[in-house]
This record gives structure tokens, sequence and C-alpha cells, in this order.
């Protein structure tokens, strides 16, 4: 059902556009209104969650601790699992932004002969995701040739990488190979494996659905219905300069695209895709493991009602004089 | 252990497919032997805790508070704001899946809510149906349940039914701690009267007597005394064991396990050995005889209030600083809250070695030296005199304890120990130590009887791990640092692998410590003869 | 506010990524308007203007394929006549200036075609 529910606001988000710039007209609307109410919800919407999670106090520092500390000196500490030091954590947290070190260390568990549970290192989910995630950026980064005018040479540098093989007329980008495989196999991932179907809610499914129909029509206007590009630069650069324009002759198509990426930019700051942001606040990974050397202080901490030794003396008393035990008061 | 308790051969028989209802509508059912018993309303009138009452959890009605859902969303409320990392693991899981199969309760029962996963979204559910704009909106189709009895019965079973240690924080990309989860689930719970009697009653004890036994001054004394006189009989050698002595220079703090239970016992009788052999001037206190801490497992609150004793009884003694024993949870709230709760502990010194003149550094402002960071610093300084074959009749494996390891990070110092008094050393498989350790399924308040056959499901990673050195190693001791594993593991070994026991590193340590004065010693600390052909002895002392 | 240092730098950071473009063209004094082309000196070119923009391309590509691998080196034209399919000889008969027809929408574009990798661009459009 909650499948179900995805591919139905996923249909909604793709016919809206496409009937009513393909048959009312209103091209403005959603070359232009759109776009920016949804730049709007991104910004506004994401820093004042962030803002949110930055006005909670961290009580207590919580590492995780994956490797060694750092205690005795001839014991080799392990700078980057067990991080005491900013340098560390800076590093840890680079690890885990960069190349998912955690989920790397992903096992699949299996009983075996009925009795043995086996472990085996599992890499998929590692490889799909950090392969969506890393052509996501280099994806997004590329289309900058339509947001800056004249178009620096890092990104063209980019797109000639991108388009190594010369493959194809207009030469295919590897990353959109490579975005659309990821994105199939999370996608399929949650729907065949029955655990992950059995967790996954609608908020699941729908992210991946609308990335998918991004990266598609995208590839679609690139490679199959080919449309005026240089129109569509023109909006582009009238949205980023506020100066807009719709120019005539886009298609239709490019709205679905472009309202897509909108509804994607409106979804994010409300959604699970927060952790794009959140990730650089989870306390049991950005803190160091120096809590013994470094005194951590709660913020709100309050005093609370404890049992004195005055209190337990004069409790037991009688039985600690009987066992010759010293005492305070006699 | 309950008549009525499955076989191995039953209980393997595990079932990892999801069942057809959707997740979202609350299903539980208490079975015997999945679940704990309610604390007792003695204890929480003791410990002025609210709504206590007498009520069981397999009883239909809990007898909850007027307006319980109106406590519960407050409390929620507060907590939110309270702590980051709450609101943070709340808003960020993407779920997806890495952590599943990575919770000990989830791989031994095959129940999809023990992914830990779904563990969280119990609370997340509730979460984004009363916090979040989306979950206001759409409700169900968001991910959004109304607090119910019956939700609140599902938190109960599963948020004691998690041992808060960690290991899927260690693959979770976001490091989402379900511990952390788990702990303000409970503390939500605790606010409209709902603990349960394994964590009401130690803290309850450990609040008066200083202790979780509720072992009185006189009682302690006793014990400790009793260990001395069986240390000589043992040795030849008569230790001093000093309690509650003013000006000593170091306080030692164990968890009381450790002089009341078997086989903590003979790691206090290592204790013992080691600190008379090097002359420590050191002193026990029977105010604050318990190094662990079930307030971790309850409440912020009560970690605090139970914690409290170590610094105040330092202060009292006038030591310089404090060295801890063998001990899990004990360790975790030493090393990552101590000092946030009670401190600063300016009263202290830092901690030097007196033998070796080692600054522990790493303990500058707690001023609590681990006791395998002292004893690995003796051993690397050549201090102490130690026959390692004297424990040549153990083969031994070593079972990281959860909050060493993911919440401290101790992972070289035992072993550097275990090496140095052992020779016939084999570590369990990689994927089932150190960081990714597996939980002796008991722990966070969890080793009930009543609770016997999830304990045994819970323990069967670990136990299968014991099993595979004991047919590749002939292993036949398992060597841990935590009071609750000591006490947990020998009757989860004896179920799923028989012919393995449970020691201390200490343990080993005071059996390899060759001591001044000391007589032939023909037994080790259990009284089992050394220097025997094959491996008798499994009889215990 | 916890950690307010890193958190408003990584704020700044966020909006000054988001809003990069803005400041990148207005410091920049190039016209961020689509470029002028050049007229063509022909009446009428060999497909319609609005299909040619997105689809000049592979106009191009479809001769290259029949002229080099089927030795098809002719066609007939919109108005009947036969021309030959060549990109130096035919399409820059028209548009003169390549500098001012092709390049200025591939630079604008940041399209880098390899057509010139082996053609010889004619002098007279150079």
């Amino acid at each position: 059902m909650n499948l179900f529910f995805s591919l139905v606001v996923i249909a909604v988000l793709i016919v809206l556009p496409w009937v009513l710039v393909g048959a009312a007209g209103l091209d403005y609307l959603f070359g232009v209104i759109v776009p920016y109410v949804a730049l709007a919800v991104f910004v506004v919407g994401l820093i004042m969650r962030v803002l949110q999670w930055a006005r909670l106090p961290v009580p207590f520092r919580i590492p995780t601790t994956c490797g060694q500390q750092k205690s005795l000196p001839w014991i080799k500490p392990s700078k980057l699992e067990s991080p005491y030091s900013t340098w560390g954590v800076i590093g840890r947290m680079l690890l885990e932004v960069l190349f998912f070190r955690s989920l790397f260390r992903n096992t699949r568990s299996e009983l075996r002969d009925g009795a043995r549970l086996t472990y085996f290192a599992d890499k998929w989910l590692w490889a799909g995701g950090l392969a969506f995630h890393w052509t996501f950026l280099i994806v997004v980064a590329r289309h900058f040739r339509f947001f800056l005018e004249p178009v620096p040479w890092c990104v063209s540098v980019m797109e000639g990488l991108d388009s190594f093989f010369q493959v194809g007329l207009p030469i295919i980008y590897l990353t959109d190979v490579i975005i659309i495989a990821a994105l199939t196999y999370l996608f399929f991932r949650r729907v065949v494996n029955p655990r992950l179907r059995y967790i996954s809610l609608a908020g699941d499914y729908f992210p991946l659905l609308l990335l998918l129909g991004i990266a598609v029509s995208g590839v679609w206007m690139r490679y199959f219905d080919k449309t005026d590009v240089v129109g569509i630069k023109e909006l582009t650069m009238g949205l980023v300069t506020l100066s807009p324009v719709v120019p005539e002759g886009i298609s239709a198509l490019f709205f679905v695209h472009l309202f897509l990426v909108s509804a994607l930019l409106i979804y994010f700051p409300f959604s699970k895709l927060v952790h794009a942001g959140g990730v650089f606040f989870s306390p049991t990974r950005n803190l160091a493991n120096n809590n013994r050397v470094k005194r951590h202080i709660n913020p709100w901490d309050y005093p609370v009602k404890v049992h004195t030794y005055e209190e337990y003396e004069d409790e037991f008393r009688d039985v600690m004089k009987a066992a010759e035990m010293p005492l305070e008061k006699e | 252990m309950a008549e009525d308790v499955k076989k191995p051969e039953e209980l393997i028989q595990i079932d990892y497919g999801p069942p057809k209802r959707s997740w979202m509508d609350p299903t539980v059912k208490f079975e015997r032997g999945s679940y704990n018993y309610a604390a007792v309303k003695e204890n929480q009138e003791y410990l002025s805790l609210p709504y206590p009452r007498k009520w069981q959890p397999y009883e239909d009605d809990w007898q909850l508070p007027d307006g319980w859902e109106e406590i519960i969303f407050k409390g929620f409320k507060e907590r939110l704001e309270k702590y980051r990392s709450l609101r943070i693991f709340m808003d960020i899981c993407v779920r997806c899946g890495a952590c599943a199969d990575k919770c000990h309760f989830f791989i031994g029962s095959g129940d999809p809510k023990n992914m830990p996963v779904l563990r969280a979204e119990l609370l997340r559910s509730v979460y984004r149906n009363d916090f979040t704009t989306a979950g206001k909106v759409l409700g169900k189709f968001a991910g959004g349940r109304k607090l119910t009895v019956g939700v609140l019965k599902e938190w109960f079973y599963y948020f004691y039914q998690c041992t808060e240690c960690r290991r899927c924080s260690v693959f979770c990309p976001y490091g989402i701690d379900t511990a952390e989860i788990t702990m303000m689930a409970r503390e939500l719970m605790n606010l409209i009267g709902i603990s349960i009697e394994w964590i009401g009653t130690p803290v309850a004890n450990c609040f008066r007597t200083g202790n979780h036994l509720g072992i009185q001054p006189h009682g302690f004394k006793d014990s400790i005394d009793f260990a001395v006189d069986e240390l000589e009989e043992l040795t030849g050698v008569r230790v001093e064991a000093p309690i509650n002595k003013k000006g000593a220079e170091i306080l030692f703090v164990a968890p009381s396990a450790d002089y009341f239970a078997s086989p903590h016992y003979y790691t206090l009788l290592g204790y013992l050995q080691l600190f008379h052999e090097i002359g420590l001037d050191y002193t026990w206190s029977s105010y604050a005889s318990e190094g662990g801490n079930f307030g971790l497992f309850h409440s912020a609150e009560m970690m605090k209030r139970l914690n409290s004793k170590i610094y105040m009884e330092a202060k009292r003694l006038g030591v310089k600083w404090i060295i801890g024993g063998e001990c899990g949870h004990m360790w975790r709230v030493v090393h990552q809250y101590m000092d946030t709760l009670n401190g600063p502990a300016d009263f202290l010194e830092e901690p030097v070695s007196p033998f070796t003149g080692t600054r522990f550094e790493n303990t500058r402002a707690t001023k609590m030296v681990h006791i395998s960071e002292f004893t690995a610093d003796l051993i690397h300084h050549n201090k102490l005199k130690l026959d390692p074959s004297r424990n040549d009749h153990w083969r031994v494996t070593y079972h990281d304890s959860c909050n060493p390891v993911r919440a401290m990070g101790l992972l070289e110092e035992p072993r550097y120990v275990i090496n140095s008094v052992c020779n016939n050393f084999h570590e369990m498989p990689e994927n089932t130590i150190r960081e990714q350790t597996f939980c002796c399924g008991s722990g966070a308040g969890l080793g009930t009887d009543e609770n016997f056959e999830m304990r045994m499901r819970g323990g069967l990673p670990r136990a299968n791990a014991v099993q595979y050195v004991h047919d590749t190693h002939d292993v036949n001791i398992l060597l841990c640092m935590c009071a609750i594993d000591k006490a947990t593991l020998p009757p989860l070994l004896e179920y799923w692998v028989p012919g393995v026991e449970v020691g201390g590193v200490h343990e080993m340590v005071g059996n390899a410590l060759i001591m001044k004065g000391q007589h032939d010693r023909p037994t080790d600390l259990r009284g089992i003869p050394y220097k025997q052909d094959g491996r008798e002895g499994d009889d215990n002392v | 506010m916890y950690d307010a240092g890193k958190v408003i730098l990584g704020i700044v950071v966020f909006l000054a990524l988001v809003t990069f473009p803005l400041w990148y063209n207005l410091a920049g004094d190039a016209s961020v308007a689509a470029p002028d082309l050049e007229k063509a000196e022909g009446t009428q070119c060999v497909e319609d203007a609005e299909w040619m923009r997105g689809h000049h391309m592979d106009l191009l590509d479809d001769w290259r394929d029949e002229v080099v691998r089927d030795g098809e080196r002719y066609f007939v034209g919109p108005d009947g006549q036969r021309m030959e399919k060549s990109l130096s000889n035919t399409c820059l008969s028209c548009h003169v200036n390549k500098d001012k027809f092709c390049d200025r929408c591939h630079n604008y574009m940041s399209v880098d075609p390899y057509c010139w990798d082996c053609h010889v661009i004619p002098k007279e459009v150079m």
C-alpha cells in the first residue's frame, strides 16, 4: 500500500505539468513560480531544520567507539575509529560522509546447516548507496552549465570526463547510466527483499521514485526527445539572475523534469532526506572519545536526590559498629 | 531455569520471514520466557518514582494513570528538547535496513520488531504522529501512529528486549544508536510507573545499601573477609583488604557481583592477590560498594543518583584517585557519563601509577582508571612475576563486553593482559569480537529467569561463536570483563555450548601471579589442581 | 544554540553554494541572454529551424554514417535540388561564419562537439 500510494503521487506529479503546460499553457507557473517557491521552501526549510537541531543541547558525550581508545602510550590508538582529537573526528566524519564508512562494514548473517551462524561481507547496499550519492552530486554539478555564463572550465572538464567513452550522440554521460542503475537497484531492493518491504514506508519509496523520475525525464530529454536546449538555458539563466523569462518552444517534458525537481526540493526538508544535514549532528559520530580527559558539560544538569554517606551511616551505624568498621560519628 | 524451557533444537528453528500484517498494527503476546516482571511497588515508592502500583505485563489492565497519554506526550516533548541525539535519531533514519540483522535479538528470534530499525520505529511512529507536520497531516501515510495501549505494550515488550549494546550503531551510516532510543523509551514509560523488577530492585537496593543485592555494610565486610581467608588457604598468603579506610591512596570500586556471585568471585580473588603483591595502598568502600549502575537502564536521573556515591566517597575518604573493576555497563557510566553527571573531580589527583610512574593521561579529568589499564601497565613494566603456564589447563577465548568496547574503546588492554598470563588464547571469529562483539543477551536489566527464553535467543550469536572456538581450538573457558556477562553467560553456554566455563581476566592474573611467601599452591583459584594431564577438573569448587 | 560556530559556518557554505549562480553571473560581464546567431546567407535550410535546434546533431550523425559507411553522398534538398551531405560544403555554405553560428551556441551550452577534430574548417568561414 505504501508503494502504491507513492506510485500514485509520482504519477500525479508527472501528469500535472504535462497537462497544464501542454494543454493549458501554464508555462510561467511551472517554469518560474513553482521553481522559485520550491527553492525558497528548500533553503528556508533546511536551514530551519538545521537551526532546530543546533538549538538542542548534547547533554552527554556518547561517541560509538569502533576501535582502540587512546590510553597507555605503548598501545596504538585507532585515530579514526575511536578519535580522540578534533582532527580525528573530522577524519571520521569525512570517511562517513564521503565514503559511508559505517555502511562499508555491512554484513549479512545466515543460519546455516540448522545451527551455525555465518556472516558474509555484504557491500551491495554500500556500493549502490555510494554510487547514487556520488553520481547525484556530479549530475547536479554538471547542471551548472545551465546556471552559469560563461560556463567555468571545471564544469567543462567534469563533462569531458563524464563523457569519456564518447559513445552515442549526444555523448552518453557515465553518471546518467550509473545513477539510474543505482536508483533502480535501491528501489527494487526495497520491493523484492521481504524484510525491507516490511519496514518500508511511503516515505521510503517516494524519494526513490521521485529521483528516478527526475533522472529518467532528464535522460529522455537529452538522448531521445531532444528539445531546444538554448531556450532552456535562457529560462534557467533568467531564474538564477532573478529576471525570469519563459522562451517559446520548450517541450512539456522539460517542465515535467523541472516540476519533479521542484517537488524534490519542497519534499526535502520535511522528510528523511534531511539525513544529508543530520548526519553531521550525530553525537555517536561527531564527538571525540576523550571522555575521561575532558569534562563534558550538560547544560540542563540539575541536582538530584542522592543518598549521602551520612544518611547511610545513620541507617547502618549499629551493624557497622558491631563489625568494627570505621565510622564518622560514634 | 523454568521447567518448560524449550530445547535448543526447538529454539534454533528461527523464521526470519516477516509476517503478512503490517508492523503498524500493534500485536504483542506476553508469553512465558520472553518478558520481565513489573517493578515492585515498594521499591518504586522507596525511590519516589511516580505511580507505584502492583501490576504485571501479562495482565490486560495495566492500571495506567489517568491522562497517561498526555504524560508521555509531555515527557517526549521535553526529551526532544533536551537531547539532540533523540531528535536527530527520530529525524534522519532512512530505513536502509543495514542494522536489521546486526541485533542479537533479531538473529536469535527472527521477530521483525527486534530489527533495530523497527524497534526505533515503534517510538518514531508516535513521534511522527505527534511532532511532525507530515505526520499530523498525512497520519498513517507518513508512517504516523497514535499512542494507544497496544503501542505502549509494544514499547514495553521491545524496549525491554534491547540490551543497549550499541552494535547496530556501529553499522548505521548515521550512527543512530538504539541504546539511546531505548533509554528514552524507558524514561517515558517510567513516567507512568512502568518499569521492570530486575531494574527497580537493584536500583532501590543500590540507593539504600550501596550495592545491587542490598548487602549491608557488615555483610559486605564479611564477604571480603571471607575472600581473604579463602585466599590464604589457596595461596598461603594473608592479604590486606581495607574497607572504608581514610587516607588510602586509591579507592577501588568493583561490581558487587564480584563479592557475592560465582564465577565473579575468582576475579575478586585475583584483584586481592594483585593489590597485595604490588603493595597498593587502597581501600574498598561499603557505601560505594557497587560499580555497576542499573540507573543507566532506568533513566539519566537515576544513573546520576546512584553514580554520585563514587565521587562523594572518594572525597570523604580523601583518596587521590580511583580504580574500577571488571564491569561492562559500569564502564559506560564511568567513561561517558560520570564526570558530566557528578564531576568535576577536582578534589582528586591525576592518576599516576605508584609503581611504574605512568601517568594515566587518558583519565586526567575523570580520575578513574580501568583495572585492565592499570594491570597492563604493571605487566608492561615487568612489575609482576607471572607464570602463564599455571593457566595451561585453560584454553581461553575472550568476549568483548559491549560497553567497554563500543562506549570506551577498551580492546587491547585486556588482550595484552590475557596474552601475558595465558598460553592458549584463541579469538572468536572476527565478526563477533571487538567493535562487532555480540552481547551476552542479558544486559541492560534483562538477565532474569522469567526472561530466560529471550535471553537464550539473544545470546545465540555469542554462544555460536564460542561453539566455533570450542570445536576448532578446544576452548574451555570464555573470559570476560563484565559482571552481567559472568552472571548470564554460564547459563547461556550451558544451554548452547556445554563444556565451556566463564571466567574473569583477573582470575587468570591471579592464577599466574607468583606471590612472595606463597606455599606451593597446588590448585588454581577454583580449586582445580594445576599441572594435570588433560583437562580434568571441570567440577568447580 | 550549541556548536554555533560550526553550524553557522555550515549554513553559510550551504547558502553560498545555493546562491553561487546569482553572484557568479552578476559578477561576470558577459551577457546572460542566449546568443544572437548570424543570419544564414541562403533562404532555406535543409530542415525547419525549430527541428534543427534540437536535432542538428542527429542529422549530421546520420549524414556521416550514410556517407562514410554507405557511400551515399547526395540527398534531395527541400526545393528538389541535389545537395551534398557535407558539413563543410553544404551547411557552412549558408552559415558562413562558424564562430558566429556554431560556436556561439556550443559555447553558451558548454558543448564541445568533436566534428572539428577531423573536419577542416574552410578558410572562408574561419
